[in-house]
This record gives structure tokens, C-alpha cells and sequence, in this order.
């Protein structure tokens, strides 16, 4: 029964990552897909519940510069029911104007793989593709929601903030990573005031072509003076040229 | 009257008005913390209710708790109120309202012939003092029977939407999770996509698909994309196939703003689907989708704690005699609802509430990844609602949705109900199901003889 299902199904397996074709065990799953599936939802839980290593990233980014950071929910159950708290800096936090067109700011989100896995290598990219600019020490924060970036670029003095956030995990991909550029940051930034890429893993956009429309959407910020939905991506930033 | 008062263990509780008085009354909820109009204690919460209980039923006649001038919500469940139909209770507190819903005296017709009289805010309210046992025994003894090409609601049946997301829409991967959802009797109550991108050439080109599927395999069901309404009618416009209209919905006009909706386009959009009469079996055309925290998280909540404003969202539903309605309750998130055991009594909640109020009441059981619940807590809040008389659930190969990134139920689990409740697909569906040979003699599915397998699996 089961090799004839995996037979007929195998033709359609290619159109679609949804859990098709999985058998039955009486009415219930079979045993492999079901643990397959616990395996899954692991990834996921273990990606919002786990914490960054920011003082590999911090390794990582050097020789530039870094800041350590943390958001007013002082843990993750915290963050998880208070997203207005994560929004917030904690205030003993201390961070001192100066004059950046950028300040990267990396936050966990809700995926601390995500993080782990792209922020640091992302951020290096850019910073190596805009030699001209005066970037700010990465700022590495914990317990952060995106609008975090909004008071951090406000106190850093920063023409723009790129902040690189670990996304919600969803079974299939657990280590996404979105990044959310807004220009002239400050508290009270509304969502419809950023540019948001999102993706960002092994199976969707490579941080090679993240970077560079991130770079493009800074330029564009900088040259306009502004970033949200009236800044819209262009095609020939993120198609490749066509020979 | 302007506050209310309890006393309990010798402390006296005082609340500033109504709205103070429902939020504190509530069972606890992230996403009421989140809003600071949560009772701060146990102790206070239940001097709540104790103050609840004592209200008299028509003390909301006369005190709304979004201002009547400033939403078309509050004026909708104002106006439409039935004051014959609310004669039999009116006389009621809310806690001996409670104690009318529980008795024998309130059955099946009395709670329908009572429906029209009730207003959001009562029935929020004395859902507030039930327990989960309540709930569930009040939610059972309503029927709501609604049709389009199936009749869903009908005693002993359980009806499913079967929802074949793709992330990028791609068709064939659709029509593969279509083709696997059919074969455990999925999809009675809609084959609903919603779909990756909002756009009118998508949505037709979805449609079609569906239609072409349907058709060619002549099955008795209704589908749906689930675009904004504006999208929907454009649709239409365009002489699409369209068989419901999809609205997401909240309890407030402010909400309902940021969904880019308000009452007069929900009609608009129901008189032309209705202009399309494409059901057979009736004439329930819309398909709406709400949740706790809705108003919350749009800014729009007017201080109003969000299970009462769900119960509002229900209002304007019924105003549009949908097919369908479902709570997403687990889809938002924690800081609305944190846990399994806040996301089971939101469900419970949810369905009675839309059923006292006379709508065709489905639930989407699910969760997020960053909500402290598995598929052992969905286990549970699906044979909960089985056992309440849910019009219908929500089910997703394998309990994933590789589109909007939640866990649902799954085709499986569906179905593995049905059998263990005794519960049977919408009459129509049935019968098909029974034509493509997929039922045993005992009405039960088994899995699949190769030859049925074929037939749908080898499709082109």
C-alpha cells in the first residue's frame, strides 16, 4: 500500500515542500513522518529559544568595531509576551553620537540560529562594498524587535540604520534572516517608513545577493533621502545582468 | 451607574467602568497584559466576574463600549438589535444568563430563536464566568446550518476546509496538496487557498484551477481565495469563477480600517457573489476569518479587552449570513494568546460565542512557532471542539503550512476524528465520496484502494 502511494506521489513531490503523500497508520501518521515532523518543530523551538553567540560574531566582525546592546525585556518570555518591550533600550545601556551614514545593528530576533549563521557574514559584505561611507560599530543586541534599531540609530546619530533580525523559524527553515533599513531612524518609526529583505538562508537568497540589494537600497536611501513604500526596489538590483 | 465594585476576602475591588470591568473578568491572556487592562491578580480577576454576574443583561442596551457616534460596529449591533428575540432573558443578571444557557430549558430552538436578541458584548460577557466545560455543553446544544453546495452544520457532521497553500502559488504544487486532502474526505466545507501574493490575475488564474479540478471531478464543494474583498470583486468583475467572497474581519471600525474593509463594501462584494448564484444547495456566499487580538495589534482596540472585541467581530459577520466563519486563534502569536492553555480556551471561547450569536462557526487550530504549544495541545483543542459541534476545521498536509509558516491540523487528524466521534462529512460530499469509492460500508474512509489512488493521483 505504502510503496504504491510513494509511487503515485513521487510525480507531484517536486511541486510542492507541503507534507503530501505521507501514508497512514490507520487514520494517524506512520512513525518516520511523525518523528519527522517532532524534528522540525525542534529546529524551529530550539531557534527562538536559543541565544545568539554574539561574541563569535563580535570575532567575527573584527577588526571593526562593536557594541554590545540589550532591549528592555530582560529574557525570552519576556520578549515573547512584551513585543513593545523589545522595541525599548535598556537604559544602562550607553551609546554615544557621532557622525555615520550607517550603523548595523545585529538583533536575535526571533531566530539566534539565524544570526548565528548569516548576520555576521552579511554585515562584513556590506561594510567591505561601501568603503566611502562612514559606518558606525556594529551594534549587537539582545532580546531585540526591528524598531529597536529606531532608538539606536537616534542615539548613534545615524543617517540610516540596517537592522539584520533573525525571522520567525517556520518548520522548513529555521535560520531565516530579514533585514529592515530605515532612514533617519527614531523612536516612533512606523513600519510603512522601512525597506524590508527577508529570506536570507542557505535555501533562499545567499548573503553574496542580500548584500548587494542591500547595498543598492542604501545608495538609493542615502541619494533620495528616504526609505518605505516609496522607495521601491528595482528590478536590475537584484535580477543578474542577462548576457 | 458609572463603576462597580466587589468585595472579596475582605478586600474591595472597584472598577472604573464596563470595559474595566470585562477586561478584568477575563480569563487570563497575554494579549490583555499586553494592552495593561488585565486584572493584576487572581483575587482581582474574580471579584470581577462576582461583579459581572450581578449586571443586569440590559445594562448593555444602554452602555456601549466603543462610542456608538465613532463606529459603524457599535452601530450595526445597536440597530439590528432584536428586542423580541431578547424578551425571554432580558429580565436576567449575567450570572443567572449563564445558569438560563446551561439548563435543559434553553435548547436547540430557544437558543436559535434567541440569537437575534443577543448583543456581542452579553455573550462575551457571560462567556466570561463559564468554564471550559461550558463552553463546550452551551456551543453543543446551538446549530447553525448554512449551504452552498454542501449544507455544513448539520447534526452528526463535521465539515473541513481543505487549505492546499503554496508559497509561491505554483499550481501543480497546489492541485498536489488538493489531490492529497481529497483523499481523507477533506475539503466539504471549502477548498480555501489563500494565496502568496494579493493580485487579480493570480487570484483568477487560482480560481480556474480550482474550478477545472472541481469540475472535472464533479465534486460537490465550494473553493475560495482567500484575497482582501476589494481584490475578490475585481475578480468578479472580470467574470471569475467565484463561489465565496473572503473577508478578514475585527470587532471595531477602526480595526476594520486597517484591514482596508468596512460594512459597505462587504456588501457590495455579497450582493455581486450573489448575483453570480453559483451555490446549488443555498445561498451563503461569504467566508470570514477573525482572532482574538486583531484590534490590538491594528492600534484599534479603544481599551477593549480582545475576546469581547472577537465577539464584536462576530456581529459583523452575521450581518452577511456567511457560509463560513473560523477563528485563526493560534495564528497571532503569544503576545496575544501565550500558550496551549491560553490558545484552548480562546477556541472554545470563540466557538461558543460565535454559535450563541447564530453563525456557522469554525476554528483553525493552530499555533505558531514561537507559542508554547505542539501538536499534542492542537490534539486536544480539536476533540474538545469535535465534541462542542464545530461546523468545521482547518487542515493542511501534514499539519504545515509551508506558505504562512503556522502548524494546523492535518488531513489526518481530521479525519482520524471523524472516525472517533462518529462524525461524518457534509451530506453532498458524502455522497461523492461514496461514488469515488472511497467509503467502507460503515461510512468510514479507509485508506485509499489503489484504483481510487489512480484516478485522482494520476490526474493531469
Amino acid at each position: 500500500m505504502n510503496d504504491v502511494t510513494r509511487d503515485i506521489w513521487a510525480r507531484w513531490r517536486g511541486t510542492t515542500k507541503a507534507r503530501i503523500g505521507l501514508g497512514r497508520s490507520g487514520d494517524a501518521l506512520p512513525t518516520a513522518p511523525l518523528l519527522e515532523f517532532q524534528a522540525a518543530h525542534s529546529r524551529a523551538r530550539d531557534a527562538v529559544h536559543g541565544t545568539a553567540d554574539f561574541d563569535a560574531i563580535a570575532a567575527a566582525l573584527q577588526p571593526h568595531p562593536t557594541i554590545r546592546v540589550r532591549s528592555q525585556a530582560g529574557d525570552r518570555a519576556t520578549y515573547l509576551r512584551r513585543p513593545d518591550l523589545g522595541r525599548k533600550l535598556d537604559p544602562v545601556c550607553e551609546l554615544r553620537p557621532g557622525v555615520y551614514d550607517l550603523v548595523l545593528v545585529i538583533a536575535d530576533g526571533l531566530s539566534a540560529r539565524a544570526v548565528d549563521h548569516h548576520a555576521a557574514s552579511v554585515a562584513k559584505l556590506c561594510i567591505e562594498k561601501l568603503p566611502d561611507w562612514r559606518i558606525g560599530p556594529v551594534v549587537l543586541a539582545e532580546q531585540a524587535r526591528v524598531a529597536l534599531g529606531d532608538e539606536v540609530g537616534e542615539r548613534l546619530n545615524a543617517a540610516t540604520v540596517a537592522v539584520l533580525i533573525g525571522e520567525r523559524p517556520g518548520l522548513s527553515v529555521a535560520d531565516s534572516l530579514g533585514i529592515y533599513l530605515t532612514w533617519a531612524p527614531r523612536r516612533g518609526r512606523a513600519d510603512s517608513e522601512r525597506n524590508c529583505i527577508s529570506n536570507i538562508h542557505a535555501a533562499g537568497m545567499s548573503h553574496a545577493a542580500a548584500s548587494d540589494l542591500l547595498v543598492w537600497l542604501l545608495r538609493e536611501a542615502k541619494r533620495r533621502q528616504l526609505t518605505g513604500i516609496n522607495l521601491k526596489v528595482d528590478a536590475s538590483a537584484v535580477l543578474p545582468p542577462t548576457s | 451607574m458609572s463603576g462597580f465594585s466587589a468585595t472579596l476576602n475582605a478586600t474591595r475591588h472597584s472598577f472604573a467602568d464596563l470595559k474595566a470591568l470585562l477586561a478584568c473578568a477575563s480569563p487570563l491572556r497575554s494579549g490583555d497584559q499586553l494592552a495593561g487592562i488585565a486584572a493584576d491578580s487572581d483575587e482581582r480577576r474574580v471579584a470581577a466576574k462576582l461583579a459581572l454576574a450581578d449586571l443586569p443583561l440590559k445594562h448593555f442596551l444602554s452602555n456601549v463600549l466603543v462610542p456608538y457616534e465613532q463606529d459603524e460596529v457599535t452601530r450595526l449591533i445597536i440597530d439590528s438589535h432584536d428586542a423580541a428575540a431578547f424578551a425571554p432573558v432580558s429580565h436576567l443578571t449575567v450570572g443567572e444568563f449563564r445558569d438560563w444557557l446551561l439548563s435543559y430549558q434553553a435548547d436547540t430552538a430557544a437558543l436559535a430563536k434567541l440569537a437575534p436578541g443577543l448583543m456581542p458584548e452579553m455573550v462575551a460577557a457571560v462567556t466570561k464566568l463559564m468554564r471550559n466545560q461550558d463552553l463546550i455543553a452551551v456551543a453543543a446544544k446551538c446549530r447553525v446550518i448554512t449551504g452552498f453546495r454542501t449544507t455544513l452544520g448539520l447534526p452528526g457532521r463535521l465539515g473541513s476546509r481543505l487549505q492546499p497553500n503554496h508559497p509561491t502559488d505554483d499550481a501543480e504544487g497546489i492541485a498536489a496538496a488538493m489531490l492529497d486532502g481529497l483523499l481523507f474526505g477533506i475539503g466539504d466545507a471549502v477548498i480555501g487557498i489563500n494565496p502568496a501574493t494579493d493580485s487579480v490575475p493570480d487570484g483568477i488564474r487560482l480560481l480556474e484551477m480550482l474550478e477545472a479540478i472541481r469540475t472535472r471531478f464533479d465534486i460537490p464543494t465550494q473553493g475560495c481565495v482567500l484575497a482582501h474583498v476589494t481584490t475578490t470583486l475585481q475578480m468578479m468583475q472580470r467574470g471569475a469563477p467565484v463561489d465565496l467572497v473572503f473577508q478578514s474581519i475585527a470587532g471595531t471600525e477602526a480595526a476594520n480600517k486597517g484591514f482596508g474593509v468596512d460594512l459597505s463594501i462587504l456588501k457590495e462584494a455579497q450582493d455581486a457573489a450573489l448575483g453570480l448564484k453559483r451555490g446549488t444547495v443555498g445561498s451563503n456566499v461569504m467566508y470570514f476569518e477573525t482572532g482574538q487580538g486583531s484590534a490590538l495589534s491594528a492600534d484599534a482596540h479603544h481599551g477593549v479587552d480582545q475576546q469581547t472585541l472577537e465577539v464584536r467581530a462576530y456581529a459583523v459577520a452575521r450581518a452577511f449570513k456567511p457560509l463560513l466563519v473560523n477563528t485563526v486563534v493560534g495564528f497571532i502569536g503569544p503576545e496575544y494568546l501565550y500558550d496551549a492553555k491560553q490558545i484552548i480556551r480562546a477556541g472554545l471561547e470563540d466557538h461558543c460565542c460565535g454559535k450563541l450569536l447564530g453563525l456557522p462557526m469554525g476554528v483553525d487550530v493552530c499555533y505558531t512557532n514561537h507559542a508554547e504549544a505542539d501538536q499534542d495541545d492542537m490534539d486536544s483543542l480539536m476533540t474538545l471542539l469535535g465534541t462542542a459541534g464545530v461546523n468545521f476545521l482547518i487542515a493542511v498536509p501534514g499539519a504545515d503550512d509551508v506558505m504562512l509558516n503556522y502548524q494546523s491540523l492535518s488531513f489526518h487528524d481530521v479525519l482520524g476524528l471523524r472516525h472517533l466521534l462518529k462524525l461524518r462529512p457534509a451530506p453532498e460530499f458524502e455522497a461523492w465520496l461514496d461514488r469515488m469509492g472511497m467509503l467502507s460500508e460503515d461510512g468510514r474512509l479507509p485508506p485509499p484502494a489503489t484504483e481510487t489512488l489512480k484516478k485522482l493521483v494520476s490526474y493531469e
